[in-house]
């Protein structure tokens, strides 16, 4: 593929999944979330009863649908491939503190480009305090930054993910009696689209997000590494699409879905100093798993088992950040919160100099 | 002529050590990588500092080389 095809190509990739994101919203999800994945993991955590946090329980067909749609492509186009064992422990503790991070912000980095096209200002400040994680980060992938190989693994270990995902779908069909549910107006678990729609907007950005390699972190990273823009062009992309969607489905219906401002704005606080250092975690602990959230779910339908560990390490960090108090809300972040969100910058940090520092044997 | 290394190396570590690679500014660079988004990456950026790429695959592992 030329390089302007790739660029026009992720261009109109990001344009879909950002009209897509908006139409989700527009179909039930909460305000400025089409998708969130550290959101939606939050609510399969409680779906499945890691917390009890009863406003935010519910087994998110997008997440399912994105893994699904990757391992579905990675198999058509033979890209899938089962492999890990690139320092599995320290990914799952990584993806723990991610979710810590973004948990105080109150979105991954995908719902903080769709807060920017809902209008809220807030998350002007995480985003400064993601492109500064990311610098952070980049500064020690200079540095010759590794978590080392990974290895060629049983296929069984690569469908592990997508196998859980496919039986978290049973259980949502079928809805048993031990799996929560956020009730009818009970908070942002309780608003969701239907499972059809919510599921195919899964699979189809799974799909694309595979076929782009679209990564939230990826575009400002490659930008200061390499000065390419193929990444960057999609994260803009997405805003751009979701925010002329956002403008239409306003002019167009009943409803109000891009709202400029900072106070009031949905599922988000104005506590700037902690938004961003919440996403100044999140840019920061990406960059050393290699991708933001979406990524690694994308990843581990390929059948990348480091992938996998993450995405679990992320639901175990949602389950910790509800049972523990350190989910912001609406008021604003929690003391426990911000201990865990400075805990998360020290390990971070850590993580990274002993992975960039260390003495070869 | 140099050849780099950088099977089970996920992106953006294989363009990193391209990159400090091509710094000695060799007309030749082999290189191993093992998944699609390396494969695709390091051409992209090969190509960016004026070298030829081509690609030949053998179970599943590209060998890649830039030429000038």
């Amino acid at each position: 593929m030329t390089k302007n095809k790739e660029k026009l190509t992720i261009i109109i990739a990001g344009c879909i999944i950002g009209v897509i994101s908006s139409l989700l919203v527009f179909f039930g999800n909460p305000a400025n979330m089409g998708f969130c994945i550290a959101c939606f993991l939050r609510d399969i955590a409680g779906g499945v009863g890691l917390h009890r946090a009863a406003a935010v329980q519910y087994i998110r067909p997008e997440i399912i649908g994105l893994v699904l749609g990757s391992f579905a492509v990675a198999l058509a186009k033979k890209e899938f491939s089962a492999k890990g064992g690139s320092s599995p422990i320290t990914r799952f503790m990584l993806g723990f503190f991610v979710m810590i991070g973004c948990l105080m912000f109150l979105g991954c980095p995908f719902r903080m480009i769709l807060r920017m096209a809902g209008g809220d200002l807030n998350a002007l400040f995480g985003l400064a305090g993601f492109v500064a994680g990311i610098l952070a980060g980049v500064f020690f992938l200079n540095k010759g930054y590794s978590l080392k190989r990974t290895y060629k693994l049983p296929s069984s270990d690569g469908v592990m993910l997508p196998v859980i995902m496919g039986s978290l779908l049973v259980l949502l069909a079928i809805a048993p009696a031990f799996i929560f549910f956020t009730e009818a107006d009970g908070g942002p678990g309780a608003k969701h689209a239907a499972i059809a729609i919510s599921l195919a907007a899964g699979l189809i950005v799974g799909a694309i997000a595979q076929r782009t390699r679209l990564c939230m972190v990826g575009g400002i990273r490659d930008m200061v590494l390499f000065r390419e823009s193929k990444l960057l062009l999609g994260f803009i992309a997405v805003f751009a699409g979701a925010l002329v969607c956002n403008l239409i489905l306003t002019a167009a219906t009943a409803g109000t879905y891009f709202n400029l401002g900072m106070a009031g704005q949905p599922v988000a606080h104005t506590d700037g100093l902690w938004n961003f250092l919440g996403m100044f975690l999140t840019g920061f602990g990406c960059i050393l798993l290699g991708g933001c959230p979406l990524r690694q779910l994308v990843l581990s339908g390929e059948g990348n088992a480091d992938s996998a560990i993450t995405v679990l390490g992320l639901i175990v960090g949602a389950a910790f950040c509800h049972n523990f108090g350190l989910a912001s809300s609406a008021e604003g972040p929690t003391e426990n919160g911000k201990i865990a969100v400075i805990i998360g910058i020290v390990f971070v940090t850590v993580i990274a100099c002993m992975n960039t520092f260390k003495k070869e044997k | 002529m140099s050849l780099i290394d950088a099977r089970g190396l996920s992106c953006p570590e294989p363009v990193i050590l391209l990159r400090k690679a091509m710094a000695s500014k060799e007309a030749r660079y082999e290189m191993l990588v093992d998944n699609h988004a390396a494969k695709e990456n390091t051409s992209r950026y090969a190509k960016s500092q004026g070298y030829e790429v081509t690609v030949t695959e053998t179970n599943g592992e590209y060998k890649l080389v830039f030429k000038k």
